[in-house]
C-alpha cells in the first residue's frame, strides 16, 4: 500500500517512483477476469530505462526524459519550465486556451466531484496520483505562485510548492496518465476543466521545452508534415496500397471497388486515419464500397498529410496541430470538392471539425463533416439493400470520446448499429457519458518500455469491465460477439487489450469498425464480409 | 464606532461590486479560444439535447437553420443554479453539505433586497407600510433572514468537517480554505446571535437598513449585531479575490466553453478577431516551433518544420 500522497510529494528528491500499483490494488474486473492473482503480472520498468530517463512516478515510463547530465543543465529546465509556464498564461502565445486555462486555474474548488468520473482514478483503486485534481492542484500551486507571483499570503490561501527538477519530471510523465476525455470536466459543478490542464501541461513540455513522446512528436506529427503520414507511407505508397485494398475487397464481396484519388470537383474529400489502411485495410475497403454504391462522387486526395487524417498535434502542441489541419484543408481547397469527410477517427473528427474550426479561417473554412452522419443517411435512405440477419451476433457499441461528449455525434452510429444489428446492446454507461477506451490522447500508439502494461492494466480498465458486461449473457467461446468501436485509436487500444487478456481465444470477442457491419449486411455483398478471425 | 461600521459595509459593497466587475471583464477580454465544448450541449434542439447531440449529426450541417434554443438552457440553469443540480447528481456527499450553504446564501442575498425594498418604502409611501404590505414585508424577510442565516451556517459548518475529516478533501485543504469556511460561521453566527440577543430598546431591522443607507449615525446599533455585520461585509469584500467568486467564473466556464458550440462564419465577429490573434507573435522556444518571436502566428503555422531540413 502506498502512503498519502500530497500535492507537494511532486517535488520529492528521491530518484524514486512515488506510487507502485500492484494488480490486488486495482478495480476488480467481472468474470472472467475476477480474480487479481491470475492476472498477469506487469513487466518491471527495465534498470536501463531507469538509469537513462527520469522515471520518477509510477510504474512506468512514456516520455522518456534523459536525466540532466550537469547542475546547470537542470537549472536551464528548470528555467525553461517556468518560462513556459509564464507562456501559457499569455494571450500572444497562448491565445488558442488562455480563457479556460485561466478558469481552471482560479474556480476549482477541491470538492473531487470530479474524481468518481474519471476512468483512471477508479481503476487505479483511487490511487491519489490519478486523481483528475492531484496534477491540476499541482499545476494551480506553481501558476498562484510563479505566475501570480503570490507571497506568502498567497502560500496560506492556494497552498504552496517547491519548484524543483524532480517535480518538472514527474509532472512531464503525469501529464500523460490523462486521456483527456473530459469526463471529469463534465461533472464538475463549477465547470473546471482537469483534461485540459494536462492538455496544456503537454503544450508547455512540447513548444517551450521540446519534450513530447516519441510517438507523438518525431513519428508523429513530425513524420506526417514530412513524409505524409504518421505510418511512414509516401503518397506513392499509399496509393499503391489502397490499390491492393480495392483488389483485395473486390475479391471478398464480389463487387468491383475502385477509390478514386485527386478527382477535382468531388462531393466529399474523405480523409482516413491512415492507420487503417495499414492495420485494418477492411475499413477502407468498406468505405469505397459503400460510397459507390450509394452513388456519391467522392474522392482521396494524396497531397502532404491530407490522406491522413490524425493531427496528433491535437493531444500536446498547438502549432503542430494547426500546421497539419491547415495542411487537410488546403488538400480539401485545391480540389475544390464541397465537403471533406473524416473517416472513423475520433481525434481527427474533433481536430479537424471543432477545435480547428476558429484556425481555418477564409477560403479555408470548407465544411466537414463527420462519416457517421454521411454513412447514417446512406443506410436510412434506402440505397443500399440490406439484410441484419447477416449481422445477428452480439454487437456492442463504444462511444469514442472525441466523437460524443466533445463532438456530439452519438445517435447516427447508434440509428445504423439499431438497424443493421438484431443482437445490439449498449455498453453502460453510454453516449456523453461514455468512458474512455484507455488509449485516447496517444496512449493507443505509445508502447515504450512497460507502458502498454500501464494502458492494459490501468486506462484501459473501465473499457474492458463495460465489454464483458456488456456480453455478460453469452460470455462462452461459442458465441462470436463484436465490439463496434468507429474510431481508429480506439480500435487499437481495444485490439491490444482484448489480445492482452486472450479474450479472442478464450471468448470470441472480436472487435471492428461501423462501415465493415454496413457492408457486412449488404445482399448485394458475398456473406462473411466480417472474417471471424483475428486480426 | 457607528460610522466606522457603516463605512466598512458600504466600502466593502463598493469593493465587491468593483472586484467582481473586474473580474468578470478580466475574463471577457480574453481572446475567443479555440473550440472546446462539452455535450450535451442544453441549447441544441430539444430532440438532440436528449441525448447530448450536436448539429453535427445533421449530413449538410452547415446548410442546415441553426435555432438558439433558450429554453433548453434556462432548463438546465434554473436547477443547476438554485438546487445544485450537477452537484446532486456526481456528489452527494457533498451536496447534503453545500446546498444548504448556498441556498442559505441565496436566502441572505433575498433578505438583502427584501429590506432595500422595504427600507425604501418605508420613506417613500410610509403609509403603505402600515398595513398587510409591511407586515407581510416583515415576515417575509423575517423568516428569509433567519432560515437564510442558519442554512448557510450549518451548511458551512459540515463543509469545514468535511474538509477536516474526509480523506480525499484534507490533502488538498490548505488553511485559506479553513479560513474561509470559519469566516463564513463567524459573520453570520454573530449576525444570528446579534439579532436575537439585541434589547427591546433596540433599532428596528428597516430601521438600521436606513440608517447605513443615509450614514444616520444616530442610530445605535447593539455591538454583536455590528460585529456581525462588519465581519459579513468585509467577507463579502474578499470573495471577489479568491475561488469563491465562481458565481463569475461558471457564467464563462458554462457559457464561454463548455456551451461555446458556435461555428465559425465567413466574415462574422469571430473571424474577424481571429484575424487578429494570428497577427500575435508567440515566442515559444521549442525548435519545431519556429517562433522566433519576430513571426506572427498565421506565419507559424503555414511553416512546416520538416522543410528545414531539407533546405
Amino acid at each position: 500500500m502506498n502512503e498519502k500522497l500530497r500535492p507537494e510529494d511532486m517535488s520529492r528528491e528521491e530518484k524514486k517512483p512515488l506510487v507502485h500499483l500492484d494488480n490486488e490494488d486495482l478495480m476488480p474486473l467481472p468474470p472472467p477476469l475476477d480474480d487479481p492473482a491470475k492476472d498477469h503480472k506487469w513487466a518491471p520498468l527495465s534498470a536501463q530505462a531507469r538509469e537513462k530517463f527520469e522515471c520518477l512516478l509510477d510504474d512506468t515510463c512514456a516520455v522518456n526524459v534523459p536525466h540532466p547530465k550537469t547542475p546547470e543543465e537542470e537549472k536551464e529546465l528548470l528555467r525553461k519550465f517556468l518560462s513556459g509556464l509564464d507562456k501559457l498564461f499569455t494571450r500572444e502565445n497562448n491565445w488558442t486556451f488562455l480563457q479556460p486555462l485561466v478558469l481552471t486555474m482560479e474556480h476549482c474548488a477541491k470538492c473531487q466531484t470530479c474524481s468518481t468520473a474519471c476512468h483512471i482514478y477508479e481503476a487505479s483503486g483511487g490511487n491519489e496520483l490519478y486523481r483528475p485534481t492531484y496534477r491540476s492542484e499541482v499545476m494551480r500551486r506553481l501558476y498562484f505562485k510563479y505566475v501570480k507571483h503570490g507571497g506568502l499570503l498567497s502560500a496560506w490561501q492556494h497552498g504552496d510548492i517547491q519548484l524543483r527538477w524532480p517535480l518538472v519530471a514527474r509532472l512531464i510523465e503525469l501529464s500523460y496518465r490523462c486521456n483527456l476525455c473530459r469526463r471529469c470536466a463534465q461533472t464538475c459543478p463549477i465547470g473546471a476543466d482537469n483534461g485540459l490542464v494536462a492538455h496544456e501541461l503537454r503544450k508547455l513540455f512540447s513548444q517551450e521545452m521540446g519534450i513530447a513522446p516519441k510517438e507523438l512528436h518525431d513519428r508523429g506529427s513530425m513524420l506526417q508534415l514530412e513524409v505524409g503520414s504518421s505510418t511512414g507511407m509516401n503518397p506513392m505508397v499509399v496509393k499503391d496500397n489502397v490499390a491492393f485494398i480495392d483488389e483485395d475487397t473486390t475479391e471478398r464481396t464480389g463487387i468491383k471497388v475502385e477509390t478514386p484519388w485527386d478527382v477535382e470537383g468531388a462531393d466529399v474529400l474523405l480523409i482516413h486515419n491512415a492507420g487503417e489502411i495499414m492495420a485494418w485495410p477492411e475499413n477502407p475497403g468498406a468505405f469505397a464500397l459503400v460510397l459507390n454504391a450509394a452513388g456519391i462522387t467522392w474522392t482521396l486526395s494524396s497531397d502532404l498529410a491530407a490522406y491522413d487524417a490524425i493531427n496528433y498535434g491535437l493531444w500536446y502542441d498547438d502549432a503542430q496541430f494547426a500546421r497539419v489541419a491547415i495542411k487537410h484543408a488546403e488538400a480539401a481547397r485545391k480540389l475544390k470538392v464541397k465537403k471533406i469527410v473524416v473517416g472513423e477517427c475520433g481525434h481527427a473528427h474533433k481536430a479537424l471539425a471543432v477545435i480547428a474550426d476558429r484556425i481555418l479561417t477564409g477560403d479555408l473554412n470548407i465544411p466537414r463533416e463527420s462519416s457517421m452522419t454521411l454513412l447514417r443517411d446512406i443506410v436510412m435512405s434506402g440505397r443500399l439493400k440490406l439484410d441484419p440477419s447477416r449481422n445477428d451476433f452480439p454487437v456492442t457499441l463504444h462511444d469514442p470520446c472525441n466523437l460524443v461528449r466533445l463532438m456530439g455525434v452519438v445517435e447516427p452510429q447508434r440509428e445504423i448499429v439499431r438497424k443493421i444489428c438484431p443482437r445490439f446492446r449498449e455498453m453502460w454507461p453510454h453516449g456523453v457519458d461514455n468512458y474512455c477506451c484507455g488509449g485516447g490522447s496517444g496512449f493507443a500508439i505509445m508502447s515504450g518500455n512497460n507502458f502498454p502494461d500501464w494502458r492494459f492494466h490501468v486506462s484501459g480498465r473501465k473499457k474492458l469491465q463495460q465489454i464483458l458486461n456488456a456480453f455478460s449473457d453469452c460470455l462462452g467461446p461459442e458465441t462470436p460477439k463484436h465490439v463496434c468501436a468507429p474510431c481508429s485509436n480506439c480500435k487499437g487500444q481495444i485490439r491490444d487489450m482484448l489480445a492482452y487478456y486472450g479474450m479472442w481465444e478464450k471468448h470470441r470477442i472480436l472487435y471492428g469498425g461501423l462501415v465493415e457491419l454496413i457492408v457486412n449486411a449488404m445482399e448485394d455483398v458475398k456473406p462473411g464480409y466480417i472474417q471471424w478471425e483475428w486480426h | 464606532m457607528t460610522a466606522i461600521v457603516y463605512v466598512v459595509i458600504l466600502g466593502a459593497a463598493l469593493v465587491f461590486v468593483i472586484g467582481s466587475i473586474a473580474r468578470a471583464i478580466r475574463y471577457a477580454r480574453h481572446p475567443i479560444h479555440l473550440r472546446w465544448e462539452l455535450y450535451p450541449v442544453p441549447h441544441e434542439e430539444p430532440h438532440r439535447v436528449q441525448h447530448g447531440g450536436s448539429y453535427f449529426e445533421q449530413v449538410n450541417w452547415w446548410t442546415k437553420p441553426t435555432r438558439f434554443n433558450l429554453f433548453g438552457e434556462v432548463r438546465f440553469m434554473v436547477p443547476e443554479m438554485l438546487l445544485m443540480k450537477g452537484l446532486w447528481e456526481f456528489n452527494r456527499a457533498m451536496w447534503v453539505r453545500s446546498f444548504p450553504f448556498h441556498f442559505g446564501l441565496y436566502l441572505v442575498i433575498g433578505t438583502i433586497g427584501l429590506l432595500l425594498v422595504t427600507a425604501l418604502l418605508d420613506r417613500v409611501v410610509p403609509e403603505m407600510m402600515v398595513g398587510t404590505l409591511g407586515i407581510g414585508l416583515h415576515w417575509l424577510y423575517t423568516v428569509t433572514g433567519f432560515s437564510g442565516v442558519i442554512l448557510a451556517i450549518c451548511g458551512a459548518a459540515a463543509l469545514l468537517h468535511r474538509r477536516l475529516t474526509a480523506e480525499d478533501l484534507k490533502t488538498y485543504t490548505v488553511p485559506g480554505d479553513l479560513f474561509n469556511l470559519g469566516w463564513f460561521i463567524l459573520a453570520f453566527g454573530c449576525l444570528l446571535a446579534g439579532f436575537i440577543l439585541k434589547g427591546p430598546d433596540s433599532p428596528g431591522t428597516v430601521t438600521v437598513v436606513q440608517a447605513i443607507l443615509t450614514f444616520d449615525t444616530g442610530v445605535r446599533i447593539p455591538g454583536l449585531l455590528a460585529l456581525g455585520l462588519a465581519l459579513a461585509a468585509l467577507l463579502l469584500a474578499y470573495i471577489p479575490f479568491t475561488h469563491m467568486s465562481h458565481f463569475i467564473g461558471k457564467f464563462f466556464t458554462y457559457h464561454s466553453v463548455r456551451w461555446n458550440d458556435q461555428p465559425l462564419r465567413p466574415g462574422d465577429r469571430i473571424e474577424k478577431r481571429l484575424a487578429e490573434y494570428l497577427t500575435y507573435k508567440p515566442t515559444w522556444a521549442a525548435r519545431h516551433v519556429g517562433a522566433d518571436g519576430t513571426k506572427t502566428w498565421a506565419e507559424v503555422v503555414t511553416t512546416n518544420p520538416a522543410d528545414r531540413g531539407k533546405k
